[in-house]
């Protein structure tokens, strides 16, 4: 059965367990249709050019799996942030863990999309919110024709969310060749401010492929500072598809760190709306093996005095391949724009192959925008400045690795965050240094 | 820089006009329009050309068939009618010129009002000029001084006839008949161009030069240029266009080739200053150039290129890095006003282990104009060592055009260093006020800083070419800053 007979055969399948003349499930029809006709993108899409889906796809994905979870905390704790005191909302297989999850509170709702899809009370949001900003191409239209649930996260005017909330979803390999498509809302009202951790986690080595779509709406002067955290297993692809909308004077900060996975796509799309917003979009990518990290950026500047700032600093060792494919976008009224893209990339071995493809299209005269992109190796004296002092090899490539990433690492605002990513980086390159230095 | 004065630019801004917008009344031998291998076989007959000759034009004509014409260029335009295209066209009186009295006189003045009268530039400079006029050479000067060091410069056709074995070992090996629709088209149909041999360890002892101009209403123009440099040889390669006005698009679709073979070096510079069609966006000649060359080892090949007019220009002089040390660079200013497109830039293709390539790329684009950095760095596993600076810089003035930079790096290997670097911005207030307040004028100030902008490349281009593009570049942007 081929990949686009099995979506069929399992919408329909869908239809049977949700209510299918609701709001939502209109969009479900269109976006089926969106999925049917455009299918899976190919490499001769440009967007698509230097990261192939085909053998992804080729494989008989369950897109409804068994309703059995055996899932203890302390099986899962070493993947949460668990030094910190945060709100949870935890899913195994696609599917709501109340027992793992934390989500006591009050003034603001962190809640599931299932219910926020069907209850009446957040309809109004729905309505605004839901699909406004996830593109209509085929892999976020196949998100939205299966969307039931994720994390609805909607913070109300003049609210600081005092701790973090992390997303987390597992995978526990209860079946062969899993499928999920989370799908997430972040709606953060004016003066608001909230910090979200997000990351998916495959617990045994068997294939899963992860489709998720994220929303995120930020109205005037609200602060959104979220954090993706990718460090999965061998068997498991992920493709994101991240959209952020900013209203005027809004920041949106968005780490990516992506550590691992057979294949990561992150499509990352940012849509400022206001004047003096401020969008940082930063990530670290160290793969090695066969992995594939594939990075596909957009700022989309439509009104003045507006900034932007992407930094993504990337490391590849043996087979790995890196792909960044970053554009900032300057409409005719943007003048004033302060738009910075930089991509720079280690290759360790001879094998490491990176694409970039770092653009700029701007209408707009009076503007500042700069992108510079490097690929290159460590520094040699620098290796043998250290090696002369005394510090072993190993330690310091490693070294030099972590400063290279550290500009990056500088702007995350959770002190447990960076501790964890700077162990992650440790644990990848093999040393055991605190690179506290 | 030149005498060239406020006065005179000043002058020129009021007579907005494309000032080389005239027509010269030659009668000339124009062939049905349209294209078909029968046509083929006629341009192929017309020009006395071998069988094998005739056979690559068709089996050129076939691939063409089964092509379409691209669309991912940044460009928008009406695509031109190929099947209303004359594809031969030549001035009618063509007898071989031994001096320049018996040049038909019309040409002649044609030529002064260019600017480049033969009897001075022959003796100026010591630049050999080639001249195509209507695809088809009329005059070649310089012949004998070349013969003696063994070069061999002279229109293609000639070289078709007189030297078979040396075109065709190299005709299409760096730009394949089936590398991309217009080329399929260029390699059927071209008319005529410049070849241009130069043996073993000579060097060319003056800049080799080529005016292309389309005259006859509705031809097209399709030159195919082949330009090798033998082991251990250099040579300094100009080309430089302009076109009488038209209204309707006409279609200039040109094949360049280099090969440089090893140890040899070939500069390439180009002025281009097709018609750009008038403020409106009406007319202006269509520009879709495939232009590439191969390095061997140790060899050099060093595009320059300064493009201020066509409506829409779509080319990417490129650089295969095959073998070992080789160096690849381009250096280009690309200057857009009114309704112009320009979607240009190179592919550098790192084969060979130790090569290094270098991009300069300046954009300025004005009033509603699009210009469009387009690039390709490559680098083959094979390719050890390898090292690329690009730099692209985009300068806007005007609220209504737009500058774009699609780079393109492809890496796979870890010993490689690639750089890559890209600015967008006005000129600055800062910098008119401080010129302002020294007494120079805005308009000269913006002059003065586009001149600097793009001073890096301007350095790069042969003195003679050097001057007029700088003037050329002060003529396009005039008027553009409000």
């Amino acid at each position: 059965m081929s990949f686009k007979d099995n979506i069929v055969s399992s919408f329909i399948a869908l239809e049977n367990e949700v209510d299918t003349e609701s709001y939502v499930h209109q969009l479900r029809n269109k976006a089926l249709a969106d999925f049917e006709r455009q299918g899976i993108p190919m490499r001769k899409e440009e967007a698509y050019k230097y990261t192939s889906l085909k053998s992804l796809f080729g494989k008989d994905y369950t897109l409804f799996p068994k309703k059995e979870t055996a899932i203890e905390y302390k099986d899962i704790k070493k993947y949460l942030v668990h030094q910190i005191d945060a709100y949870r909302v935890v899913f195994i297989d696609g599917i709501y863990s109340s027992h793992l999850s934390q989500t006591t509170h009050d003034k603001f709702d962190v809640c599931l999309m299932s219910s926020a899809l069907s209850h009446p009370k957040y309809s109004s949001v729905i309505q605004k919110h839901y699909n406004k900003l996830a593109g209509n191409d085929g892999l976020s239209s196949l998100n939205t024709a299966f969307a039931r649930e994720g994390a609805y996260i909607h913070i109300k005017k003049n609210i600081a969310v005092e701790k973090p909330i992390e997303v987390v979803y597992f995978s526990t390999g209860n079946e062969d060749h899993l499928m999920v498509q989370p799908r997430n809302l972040v709606v953060v009202e004016e003066n608001a401010q909230v910090q979200i951790i997000e990351r998916h986690q495959s617990l045994t080595d068997n294939a899963v492929l992860t489709n998720v779509v994220t929303e995120v709406f930020a109205d005037k002067r609200a602060m959104v500072d979220y954090y993706k955290i990718q460090n999965d297993r061998l068997n498991a692809s992920l493709i994101d598809h991240t959209n952020v909308e900013q209203q005027g004077d809004s920041e949106v900060r968005l780490h990516t760190f992506s550590f691992g996975g057979a294949l990561t796509r992150n499509n990352l799309y940012f849509y400022q709306r206001g004047e003096h917003c401020n969008s940082l979009l930063n990530g670290v990518t160290i793969i090695e093996g066969k992995q594939h990290v594939d990075h596909s950026t957009l700022v989309h500047h439509t009104s003045p005095n507006c900034e932007s700032y992407q930094e993504y600093k990337q490391i590849f060792d043996d087979k790995a391949v890196g792909v960044f494919n970053g554009k900032v976008l300057v409409d005719k009224v943007a003048q004033k724009i302060n738009a910075f893209q930089q991509n720079n990339n280690i290759l360790i071995s001879d094998k490491a192959t990176i694409n970039a493809k770092p653009q700029l299209e701007i209408f707009a005269d009076d503007v500042r925008c700069s992108h510079g992109c490097t690929i290159g190796q460590l520094d040699e004296d620098a290796l043998f400045y250290m090696q002369s002092r005394g510090i072993p090899k190993k330690e310091a490539r490693a070294l030099l690795m972590y400063a290279f990433a550290n500009s990056v690492l500088e702007s995350v605002k959770i002190p447990e965050i960076k501790a964890r990513i700077t162990k992650l980086i440790a644990l990848k390159l093999n040393v055991e240094i605190g690179f506290d230095l | 820089m030149s005498k060239y004065t406020e006065e005179q630019l000043e002058k020129e801004l009021k007579e907005k006009e494309y000032e080389y917008g005239f027509y010269t009344d030659i009668e000339s031998d124009t062939i049905p329009i349209g294209l078909s291998e029968e046509v083929i076989r006629i341009i192929s007959a017309k020009k006395n050309e071998p069988e094998w000759m005739t056979e690559w034009r068709l089996e050129s004509y076939r691939y063409f068939m089964e092509m379409e014409e691209p669309e991912w260029a940044n460009v928008h335009y009406e695509k031109p009618d190929l099947q209303a295209i004359s594809y031969y066209s030549a001035p009618n009186k063509k007898p071989k010129y031994n001096s320049l009295d018996e040049v038909d006189p019309e040409l002649l003045n044609t030529f002064e009002r260019l600017g480049i009268s033969l009897e001075e530039q022959k003796k100026l400079a010591g630049v050999a000029v080639d001249i195509v006029m209507d695809s088809v050479s009329v005059a070649t000067t310089f012949k004998e001084t070349l013969a003696e060091k063994g070069i061999i410069f002279c229109p293609i056709s000639e070289a078709i006839r007189n030297h078979p074995e040396l075109v065709k070992k190299y005709l299409g090996t760096v730009v394949p008949q089936k590398d991309n629709y217009y080329a399929a088209l260029n390699s059927a149909v071209f008319s005529d161009g410049s070849f241009c041999y130069i043996p073993k360890g000579v060097k060319c002892p003056m800049e080799l030069s080529t005016y292309f101009r389309i005259n006859q209403a509705g031809t097209g123009q399709f030159e195919r240029t082949l330009v090798v440099a033998d082991k251990g040889s250099y040579v300094s390669y100009l080309e430089g266009c302009t076109a009488p006005s038209r209204d309707e698009n006409q279609l200039h679709a040109a094949v360049v080739e280099l090969i440089a073979l090893d140890d040899a070096e070939i500069k390439y510079s180009t002025v281009q200053n097709w018609y750009p069609g008038n403020a409106e966006g009406k007319g202006g000649v269509f520009n879709f150039v495939t232009k590439r060359g191969l390095c061997e080892k140790n060899a050099k090949i060093s595009w320059t290129q300064v493009e201020t007019g066509s409506a829409v220009t779509w080319k990417y002089p490129s650089c295969v890095l095959k073998g070992d040390n080789s160096v690849g660079e381009f250096y280009s200013i690309a200057v857009t006003n009114n309704f112009q497109q320009a979607d240009t830039g190179t592919k550098m293709i790192h084969l060979g282990k130790n090569t290094k390539s270098t991009i300069i790329s300046k954009g300025i684009s004005a009033g509603k104009s699009q210009n469009s950095y387009r690039g390709l760095v490559k680098i083959n596993p094979r390719a050890t060592n390898a090292r690329n600076f690009s730099q692209c810089d985009s300068l806007l003035m005007g609220n209504e055009c737009g500058a774009h930079t699609f780079p393109y790096i492809e890496n796979s290997n870890s010993s490689s260093k690639i750089e890559h670097e890209a600015t967008t911005s006005k000129i600055g207030e800062d910098q008119i006020f401080y010129c302002n307040q020294r007494g120079i004028d805005t308009e000269k100030a913006i002059a003065l800083i586009v001149n600097g902008f793009s001073k890096e490349v301007l350095n790069k281009l042969p003195m003679e070419f050097a001057v007029e593009a700088q003037k050329l570049l002060e003529i396009s942007l005039e008027g553009s800053v409000g």
